[in-house]
């Protein structure tokens, strides 16, 4: 494997996360690999969305670093590290529902849309916003919505609502892109769907890591998939590593027999994997 | 069109008193103008009358103990106010929604208990008198002296039309969109790259550089100004303002001014119903909230409509006048 060689573009070292006596996030490692799509799955509560959140800067690592691009970006804030080219999404229909869907994806620009305060206020800005404008409206068409870009965002259907989330982030033009669990509540058609979008995304040189229940979904499409427990590593490795490692059978199926409260959800998720 | 001829023909039909309240409410449309761009990035501040007050001391007395010419002084206390904005960020922005609303609150106090400890320079709970006022304009055929309503009516309809069109602006380019996404999304805003912090703290400084402008126009009109001017009183006035007027549009917190200053000073004080004013008022302002929620300016368009009719019969009596 030569790309073991290669400097991860994205790497966690000892990540750890801390709410006062939980553990969230316990010495996780992780590295992925540039131009792959890398997934990031575990059992309910085993810490994904934190690290997440650690990742995109919203919550500082308690110990341990993150580093992009070989730099140490720990404790960086979310829009220092968009700034660098590492863009996330949000669950569900995070979006600015009061605008317009042209003016989310122009919000999307905001990096790449950069004027002085008077050239906004004289209107000089002219010239950058109309290649923002364009360059949303080809975001917008990425995704086939293009026709909607007048609507309000409440009047979108939930799956238009998560591709124009997407489309927001393409438009920040992201190295890293971190899509979280960009497939709940999509239906089969719409997941297929957008599975070859984020295929496509990635075939532009883009990176992409993603948390996700869908085992299926994460299986079919991710080239290397890390698997966390408790808070730690697992194990990580390609999609047919991961499907038959006992450890991570045990995981899914071994926290459901031991709760049986939990029993059912844990044995879907046992499914998927299976 | 209208409304300009409007506005220069208004000072003639009023009496002096009236023509006072004209220049007051004048000053208060860029208050609240300046407030509404703060109210975007979704914080409510209560220490914008405070700021005002910044930029009244300030340009008061830049002119008073160091001389400096009296349209320069308005600049650089507008700038003075900005400043200390842009220093009360750092510790306010650490805050949000109601937490902010109160920071902001204690901020102003302290600010006002700084203008009452030291009578030097602040003059104390009694404040400052006697300030200069603008200089008059004498050039031979042109002499204006700006005692009287009038002429400073015109002066500061001048600024705050130029102010308020600049607030304009700065709300329909991308910065007004960037302040808008803060609001409703946060998060979502800083994924993309905005840096919230940084952009909250740029509406606090614009609107408090526009607040301290208000401020210095009221205080070479009055000749004074005094901590109690400046109370959380004052500033419930400016919510009042706003909300009633709606905050939806930009022209929403203008018609919430007007409209509450004409009912207030023109028509109950014509009544002479003057120990049950503020009951009336607040009536008003009950009554207002509750059937129309969303502010004046969801009456906007006919409103608007009725008042163009009436106006344009006002130009054209006014036209042959001067």
């Amino acid at each position: 494997m030569n790309g073991q060689d290669e400097q991860p573009i994205l790497e966690a070292r000892h990540l750890t996360r801390r709410f006062g006596g939980l553990v969230a996030v316990n010495k996780f490692n992780f590295s992925v690999r540039a131009g792959t799509i890398h997934g990031l799955i575990g059992p309910n509560g085993a810490g994904k969305t934190t690290t997440f959140n650690v990742i995109s800067g919203y919550y500082a690592p308690t110990e341990g670093q993150v580093f992009f691009r070989g730099i140490d970006v720990s404790g960086r804030k979310t829009s220092q590290l968009a700034e660098m080219g590492l863009i996330r999404t949000f669950q569900g229909s995070t979006l600015f529902q009061e605008f317009s869907v042209l003016d989310n994806v122009r919000v999307g620009r905001h990096l790449g849309a950069r004027a002085g305060f008077f050239s906004r206020l004289l209107g000089t800005d002219v010239l950058s916003e109309r290649k923002a404008d364009e360059m949303a409206r080809e975001s917008l068409a990425f995704f086939g919505l293009e026709h909607l870009a007048d609507e309000p965002v409440s009047n979108l259907p939930h799956g238009h609502q998560r591709m124009l989330g997407m489309a927001v982030a393409l438009a920040a033009e992201p190295e890293v892109l971190l899509l979280d669990e960009p497939f709940t509540g999509m239906n089969p058609e719409e997941t297929g769907r957008m599975m070859t979008l984020v295929r496509r995304i990635r075939d532009r040189g883009v990176t992409v890591m993603l948390v996700e229940h869908d085992m299926r979904a994460v299986m079919n499409l991710c080239d290397r998939i890390t698997v966390m427990n408790f808070g730690a590593l697992l194990i990580e490795g390609s999609p047919e590593a991961v499907r038959h490692d006992p450890a991570v059978i045990e995981a899914y199926l071994g926290s459901g027999a031991a709760r049986d409260a939990d029993g059912p959800k844990r044995a879907d998720g046992a499914d998927g994997a299976a | 069109m209208f409304l300009f001829a409007a506005l220069a023909v208004l000072p003639y039909l009023l009496s002096y008193s009236q023509q006072e309240i004209a220049v007051l409410l004048v000053i208060n449309v860029l208050l609240v103008c300046s407030y509404r761009l703060l109210t975007l990035t979704g914080e409510w501040s209560l220490g914008h009358v405070v700021i005002m007050g910044v930029g009244a001391y300030a340009s008061a007395l830049l002119a008073k103990r160091l001389g400096v010419p009296v349209p320069l002084s308005l600049l650089l206390g507008a700038c003075i106010a900005a400043a200390t904005a842009a220093v009360l960020s750092i510790p306010l922005f650490r805050m949000k929604g109601f937490y902010f609303l109160i920071g902001s609150f204690a901020a102003g106090e302290i600010i006002r208990l700084i203008w009452k400890r030291f009578t030097n320079p602040f003059g104390g709970p009694k404040g400052l008198k006697r300030i200069d006022p603008f200089p008059d304009i004498d050039i031979g055929f042109l002499s204006i002296d700006f005692y009287e309503p009038v002429n400073y009516y015109f002066l500061a309809l001048i600024i705050v039309s130029a102010s308020v069109f600049i607030l304009y602006r700065i709300e329909r380019s991308r910065i007004g969109l960037t302040f808008h996404a803060i609001h409703w999304q946060d998060r979502l805003a800083e994924s993309v790259g905005v840096d919230t912090f940084r952009y909250r703290t740029l509406a606090f400084v614009i609107a408090s550089f526009f607040a301290g402008i208000a401020g210095g126009l009221y205080a070479h009109y009055i000749g004074a100004v005094n901590p109690t001017r400046f109370s959380v009183d004052q500033m419930v006035y400016v919510l009042v303002w706003a909300i009633v007027g709606g905050t939806a549009t930009f022209y929403g917190p203008i018609l919430g001014v007007v409209v509450l200053t004409v009912i207030n000073e023109i028509v109950l004080r014509g009544l002479g119903v003057d120990t049950a004013r503020p009951l009336i008022y607040g009536a008003i302002l009950i009554l207002s909230v509750l059937y129309l929620p969303n502010g004046l300016e969801s009456l906007g368009p006919r409103l608007r409509a009725r008042w163009q009719r009436w106006r344009g019969g006002t130009v054209m009596a006014g036209g042959e006048a001067p």
